[in-house]
């Protein structure tokens, strides 16, 4: 269960990057963030991943407080609970496709040996075990994006955050993605993705949450395809509760884990 | 402001490590220069400085006043040779003390005034010595100690009536002509009262003064001891036969006075072009870095606007500001660091040096912000000569497939760790950045090889030499000690004292051999100690009477080698014997000859005793000249400090490799920042990927792993040869064979420990942008562009 609570993330003297949101994503869960350039969409990520800490307000990912976590717990976190995917891949160009599979096990401190079975097995199930002693800038953009998956799958995740996963691809690779994503969806992978492909959230994501100047809209969730949520969320693919201000005029989206889940 | 002045500007202000890289070498290379270069100047100069300064004696002889007339004497001044004379001055040899205190005997010369066309004297404390029963004692000679102070009084044991003198004045002779001074007169008086008490009685317990006139001369020239010789043979011939007993050369003054310091000129030019060197080479690794890593930003330049000429301005200028800044503070630590030298070379030689000559300042600044200036060029204008489109591509993360064979090897070494087999691999993606690191390593490793390899061949020098703890000698005869009475009974009273390890006996004489001009000295040798003083070259130690031993020089100058006859002719006899090794000895020009004392049938004058370990020496010989009070003779215990000037060298010579080092580690530390940099994105997403603080910093250490053992190596191994050449230098210049355990001053275990030196250092210089690195947000590196 992923919590942010009242979580406002200010930069300096700006307007913030987040104002005072709170979202809730149950387990199973594949929740897709919408919303303009600047919105706040990586910023919430970041916080999730833990690789940002907010302003004020509370991220709990699983009963670990997030935001409370120093760099080195934060890095702990990350190796056991979340896989992250970038928009522009974030291979590294001086390591194989099979080192940079295994990087995350390896620096979780998993022997060379199982951490190289298990990327084989992650780079033939995503179909790119041919390239696996090729380097990351000789794949095609999908091919590279199929990669970062599978280096993100790498340490069994429980949370996969994926920022603009087919932002920097063309549209044939940016099918490939959406498929591999909805498939891992449907293998019951918790999935929240930041985007600004409408059609990438229509089709992998169960609840939509559209943020605008760091705070989320009025038609704060949406079901899949676009289909409005009610507030009580009993129409809702995802199920997903959702209270667009709040009893307190804040920004809310929670995902209830019980009822109306599309499973 | 205009464009290039705020890019300028901005540039400074922003880009803070590498101007603050900047200005700590260039201060560091600038402090280090103007040491290492008034480090050579004044270990070179001072005596001969002093020596013109104070216009010191060439020759000093004595004279003997039954033989020859004031009249004679003036007309050597004429003499061939002679440019200047001084004297006749009246001497006496006088045995002073206070109370229980008992000084050596010094030789007294009479002179009305410090003034002097020769060997003009220097006041160090008090005043001259004008009236009757006043006295003034030499500085830099053997009384200058904490017991003495001006308005001391002092009985003259032997002069009859033992007359008591004040001390009223201490002064320098550059020359050393004498170990006090007194008005003519009083010296006059105490010379006859000594004679006629001689004549009256002969005291053995009673040192003997031998009437004499000191004249001094300053000749025409004296660089050599042919050409000193000369003008004393002229001299000698205008002057009644045998009436000059004896002279001494300036060139034996100074090899006392500089010592072993001549045996260092060459190790320290070497030094200090080594730390020019670095210096240079760091500096221009950093501008170089520097300006390359803002490739990208001259890209964004050029497309606003800027023309190729703009911006090798601009970043010439960019990196003269802090590299001005530096070289100003480094002129200042470089001068203050250079103060103790001069204040002593001061105080040991008499010279009035105020400081570093300003040119070694303006030349060492000059030639750094050259470096500075043209690397900042040559970089600038390669990148502003790039189209704007290609300098714009300039990414931050290496050439794409660098070193990846790198990253393959060490990925899969057993038992690393993935974080540091990463960071192995990275000096291989930007091979010349990290060929100027490794750069930087060498030099900073090679100069404390040097350092060690300097300090370990002057200690193997010294050790031989320091290894007596207490010397005995007879009471003095004239300017040397007289011969003890009874060898065979101080012998005995060594052997039976306890704490005993072993002894030497000593006896100087003058033969003549042929092949070699003029006298020269040989040492008549006794004891179990004789070779433990001396390191040889090749072939054997003596075994008995019949046999020499004799270092490079003699061999050079008569032709000769070991297994060859000689014969040496002593007092009109002569001595047929055979060189049976060549040592290491730097006493009389390499021109001394070691013999057992019964070759040339000697007594010995100074006995130098070894003691057992954990001896109280100070007891010891308190207890052994209660032995020997019956036999004439005194035991005294033997001074081993180092010459200052040596051990202000050393120093010097430690602090300049300190600066090295830093610099060096500096070099390290700008790579590794401009390295850090470069891949702030990669780390940003290896600390996505789940790498915590300790592993970054693991990773940044593991990449100057490589490059440290690879410049650790190379810097030993150039510092060794560096040693060896600057050897064979000093040995080809100086005409002497440094014995092998001289030369081979680095034992396997030292070398090895000298190879992790480069280790060291550049782990040293990777802690702080590791630390950086470990500290970087994760969120702030990935957004790096």
């Amino acid at each position: 269960m992923i919590e942010l609570c009242d979580v406002t993330r200010r930069y300096d003297e700006g307007p913030p990057a987040l104002d005072d949101i709170c979202v809730s994503v149950a387990p199973g869960e594949a929740v897709a963030i919408l919303g303009p350039s600047g919105s706040g969409k990586s910023t919430l990520l970041n916080l999730v991943a833990g690789l940002d800490h907010p302003t004020t307000g509370t991220v709990t990912v699983d009963g670990v407080r997030v935001d409370r976590l120093g760099e080195a717990a934060s890095a702990r976190y990350r190796r056991a609970r979340i896989g992250l995917v970038f928009q522009f891949f974030n291979l590294l160009d001086d390591l194989t496709v099979s080192d940079n599979v295994m990087l995350p096990a390896q620096l979780a401190g998993t022997a060379r040996a199982d951490a190289e079975r298990r990327a084989a097995d992650l780079l033939a199930r995503l179909g790119v075990s041919r390239h696996s002693d090729a380097y990351p800038g000789r794949l095609s953009g999908g091919e590279r994006q199929r990669v970062a998956v599978a280096r993100a799958l790498m340490n069994n995740p429980a949370l996969l955050l994926a920022d603009e996963p087919t932002g920097a691809l063309d549209t044939a690779s940016g099918e490939e993605v959406r498929k591999l994503l909805t498939e891992l969806h449907a293998d019951g992978q918790t999935i929240i993705l930041v985007t600004h492909d409408l059609t990438l959230a229509t089709a992998c994501a169960t609840r939509t949450i559209r943020l605008l100047d760091g705070r989320i809209t009025p038609s704060a969730a949406e079901g899949r395809a676009g289909a409005r949520v009610t507030p009580s969320g009993a129409e809702g693919r995802a199920g997903a509760r959702v209270t667009p201000s709040g009893a307190e005029g804040r920004n809310r989206a929670t995902g209830d884990d019980a009822a109306g889940r599309d499973r | 402001m205009s464009a290039l002045g705020k890019v300028v500007r901005s540039g400074v202000a922003r880009r803070r490590v590498p101007t603050i890289v900047t200005g700590l070498v260039v201060m560091v290379a600038v402090t280090s220069a103007v040491l290492g270069a008034s480090l050579s100047v004044a270990s070179r100069g001072p005596f001969e400085r002093a020596f013109q300064q104070h216009h010191g004696a060439h020759l000093a002889v004595r004279i003997d006043p039954a033989k020859a007339t004031p009249a004679q004497l003036d007309a050597t001044a004429t003499a061939a040779g002679v440019a200047a004379v001084a004297g006749p001055f009246p001497l006496a040899t006088v045995s002073a003390g206070s109370g229980q205190f008992r000084m050596p005997p010094m030789e007294v010369a009479g002179r009305g005034t410090p003034d002097s066309a020769v060997d003009e004297l220097t006041l160090t404390r008090g005043r001259w010595a004008t009236g009757p029963a006043e006295i003034v004692l030499a500085a830099n000679g053997r009384f200058n100690g904490p017991l003495l102070a001006t308005g001391t009084e002092l009985t003259l044991d032997n002069v009859p009536g033992n007359p008591v003198v004040t001390v009223v004045g201490f002064a320098r002779s550059i020359t050393r002509t004498a170990d006090a001074w007194a008005p003519p007169d009083q010296v006059t008086a105490w010379q006859t009262a000594q004679n006629q008490n001689q004549n009256q009685s002969q005291n053995q317990n009673q040192t003997a003064s031998q009437p004499g006139y000191q004249m001094l001369y300053r000749l025409t020239t004296a660089g050599t001891q042919a050409q000193v010789e000369a003008a004393n043979e002229a001299i000698a011939a205008a002057l009644p036969a045998g009436s000059l007993t004896s002279a001494t050369s300036w060139l034996a003054v100074r090899r006392d006075v500089v010592g072993d310091t001549v045996l260092l000129i060459p190790f320290l030019i070497a030094f200090g072009l080594l730390g020019i060197v670095m210096a240079v080479l760091i500096v221009g690794n950093v501008i170089a870095g520097a300006v390359a890593s803002a490739t990208r930003r001259i890209g964004i330049l050029k497309a606003l606007g800027f023309t190729p000429g703009q911006v090798v301005r601009a970043y010439v200028t960019q990196a003269l500001i802090p590299a001005a800044a530096g070289a100003v503070l480094g002129l200042g630590t470089g001068y203050l660091s250079t103060l103790p030298v001069i204040t002593k070379t001061n105080d040991l030689y008499g010279t009035t040096d105020r400081g570093t000559a300003p040119w070694i300042g303006v030349l060492v600044v000059a030639g750094i912000l050259a470096v500075v200036a043209l690397t900042a060029w040559a970089a600038s204008a390669r990148a502003g000569r790039l189209r704007t489109v290609d300098a714009l591509a300039v990414g931050r993360t290496p050439h794409a497939g660098r070193g990846r064979w790198a990253s393959r090897l060490t990925s899969r070494i057993p038992l690393l760790s993935r974080p540091v087999s990463l960071g192995l691999a990275y000096p291989f993606t930007r091979p010349m950045r990290s060929a100027g690191m490794i750069a930087a390593i060498a030099f900073g490793a090679a100069s404390v090889t040097f350092a060690v390899g300097l300090a370990t061949s002057l200690s193997r020098i010294d050790e031989v030499e320091d290894i007596a703890a207490v010397q005995i000698t007879a009471p003095m005869e004239g300017p040397r000690p007289s011969r003890i009475t009874d060898p065979d009974k101080v012998v005995a009273a060594i052997t039976a004292q306890s704490g005993t390890s072993g002894y030497l006996g000593t006896a100087r004489t003058e033969v003549t051999t042929p092949g070699a001009t003029g006298q020269l000295t040989a040492m008549g040798l006794t004891g179990p100690d004789a070779s433990r003083y001396y390191r040889m070259v090749s072939g054997r130690w003596l075994r008995g009477p019949g046999e020499i031993v004799v270092a490079t020089p003699f061999l050079t100058a008569t032709g000769t080698k070991v297994g060859d006859q000689v014969t040496l002719t002593s007092e009109g006899r002569d001595i047929p014997v055979r060189i049976v090794g060549e040592a290491f000895n730097i006493d009389e020009d390499g021109m001394q000859i070691l013999t057992d004392q019964a070759t040339l049938g000697l007594t010995p004058e100074i006995y130098y005793i070894t003691v057992k370990d954990g001896t109280d020496i100070g007891t010891y010989a308190a207890a052994l000249s209660t032995a020997l009070e019956p036999l004439g003779a005194v035991a005294d215990t033997v001074d081993h400090s180092p010459p200052e000037m040596l051990v202000l060298i050393d120093a010097l010579t430690a602090l300049l490799t300190v600066l090295l080092v830093v610099v060096a580690g500096l070099g390290v530390l700008n790579t590794v920042v401009l390295e850090t940099r470069d891949r702030v994105h990669d780390l940003g997403v290896h600390k996505a990927l789940g790498m915590t603080p300790r592993q970054t910093i693991a990773m940044v250490i593991a990449s100057v792993v490589l490059t440290g053992l690879a410049g650790g190596a190379a810097g030993v191994a150039v510092g060794v040869l560096v040693q060896r050449a600057v050897l064979a230098a000093m040995g080809r210049g100086t005409g002497f064979t440094l014995p092998a355990s001289v030369v081979d001053a680095y034992g396997p275990g030292v070398v090895l420990l000298l190879a992790v030196g480069g280790l060291v250092i550049a782990v040293a210089g990777a802690l702080l942008p590791a630390g950086w690195a470990a500290r970087t947000r994760t969120v702030t590196a990935l957004r790096t562009e």
